[in-house]
């Protein structure tokens, strides 16, 4: 989809992206000539369906990992990250995660999910992640 | 006020550069792979996972290098039906294949659902037909594009019921798939396994032929003929309940000698 600032005649371009944790998305996207800026807000039904292709609105930051959608949306699987039994990730602790270093991104989630599943927590949010970071000494992750 | 072609930017997202990458990926995985034959049915129940199992099987005694996709997201057998002792080897971090039965290498949603879960999505509850066809066909395109395949002469697609599996392939391969369809005796089987046919040979499919499964039970009809005639395609096997290995191989060696040609015969 793109947006047109109809009084400019330009189209205007992606700015900003946000997941504020209820399941809906909120877009930004701002017109180059006169600075206008508007926000596609999207419900959690629409955001799944986006999300449902694998793709991400403002462009992926980090390149796609193997069986991503699996692990990432199965709710009764687990299997792909090698565990058992593991915890679901809210769409922003995704998010949060997507922003950690492909290379190190596998060892991160595992650390979360491991702390998650000893403590019998079934969701990991962003608080979690918070808790944990402090008590783990997890710092920058 | 302009159109959205006449746009000419990207979308900021880049969603069709997105698509495009993962079609892309599919390919790349898949360049090793000589064939690919989706083992279909417009029915359920008349043996497609048993029939791409032993086929699998059978072509790789004969020394093939064979690969089998469970397509069948919501109902996966194939780990049980080709050994799943090795089912649990394939994670994010070691994308590659299991070993089952003579070395049929394969891939399952089985292999990721928890002692026997049924298949569920996180997501919003309400709605959720709007997003979960596109949900199961990511997860097709994951264990199609995501693993290892290597080197296969063959690659079996085992697909569910229906014809939404194998549109999915078509658009993910590319090129439609051969098919060889399955079909128990019976007219009720006939007239589903025709509208799948049908419309594998309107997509472009090359219609290998048709096994036909249980036979010589309590099922009667003559389902496989009426569809050879139909669609001028051969009868390549008539299973019977309890198979010998060698009646498997007949398959195999038949499927290894089938030409690849798109099927123009219109019923």
């Amino acid at each position: 989809m793109k947006f047109l600032c109809v009084e400019c005649d330009q189209q205007m371009a992606f700015a900003e992206r946000q997941l504020p944790g209820d399941g809906t998305l909120a877009a930004t996207f701002k017109c180059p000539k006169c600075g206008r800026v508007v926000a596609m807000l999207t419900n959690p039904m629409e955001t799944q369906l986006v999300s449902s292709l694998g793709v991400e609105i403002g462009g992926r930051t980090v390149p796609g990992e193997p069986f991503e959608m699996i692990r990432e949306h199965v709710a009764t699987g687990g299997r792909a990250d090698g565990q058992t039994g593991s915890p679901t990730w809210s769409s922003d602790a995704q998010e949060r995660l997507s922003r950690v270093p492909t290379f190190v991104r596998g060892m991160v989630k595992r650390i979360y999910a491991d702390y998650a599943r000893e403590r019998g927590i079934a969701e990991i949010t962003p608080a979690i992640m918070d808790t944990a970071r402090a008590e783990l000494g997890l710092e920058g992750m | 006020m302009r159109t959205y072609h006449q746009l000419t930017d990207r979308d900021g997202s880049g969603l069709a550069e997105q698509i495009g990458a993962q079609r892309r990926r599919v390919a790349e995985r898949l360049a090793g792979v000589s064939r690919f034959v989706a083992v279909m049915s417009g029915k359920g129940g008349v043996g497609k996972s048993y029939v791409t199992a032993n086929l699998g099987r059978a072509l790789a005694r004969s020394g093939k290098a064979v690969g089998v996709l469970d397509a069948d997201l919501n109902g996966p057998t194939i780990p049980a039906l080709l050994g799943d002792a090795d089912a649990r080897r394939t994670t994010h971090e070691n994308p590659a294949p299991a070993v089952g039965l003579d070395g049929v290498t394969y891939i399952s949603m089985g292999q990721f659902l928890e002692g026997g879960a049924p298949l569920a999505f996180t997501g919003p509850a309400t709605e959720s037909f709007v997003w979960r066809g596109a949900m199961e066909a990511s997860v097709v395109r994951e264990l199609l594009g995501d693993v290892e395949w290597g080197k296969l002469d063959v690659l079996l697609l085992d697909l569910p019921p229906g014809m939404q599996r194998y549109v999915e392939l078509c658009d993910l391969l590319g090129t439609p798939p051969a098919v060889l369809t399955v079909t128990i005796p019976t007219p009720e089987s006939r007239d589903a396994v025709r509208r799948a046919m049908r419309s594998a040979a309107d997509r472009g499919s090359a219609l290998l032929g048709i096994v036909e499964n249980m036979v010589g039970g309590e099922l009667k009809g003559s389902a496989a003929d009426e569809l050879a005639a139909e669609f001028a395609v051969p009868v390549l096997a008539r299973i019977p309940w309890h198979p010998s290995s060698s009646e498997w191989d007949r398959l195999g060696r038949q499927i290894s000698d089938a030409r690849h040609t798109t099927h123009d015969a219109r019923p």
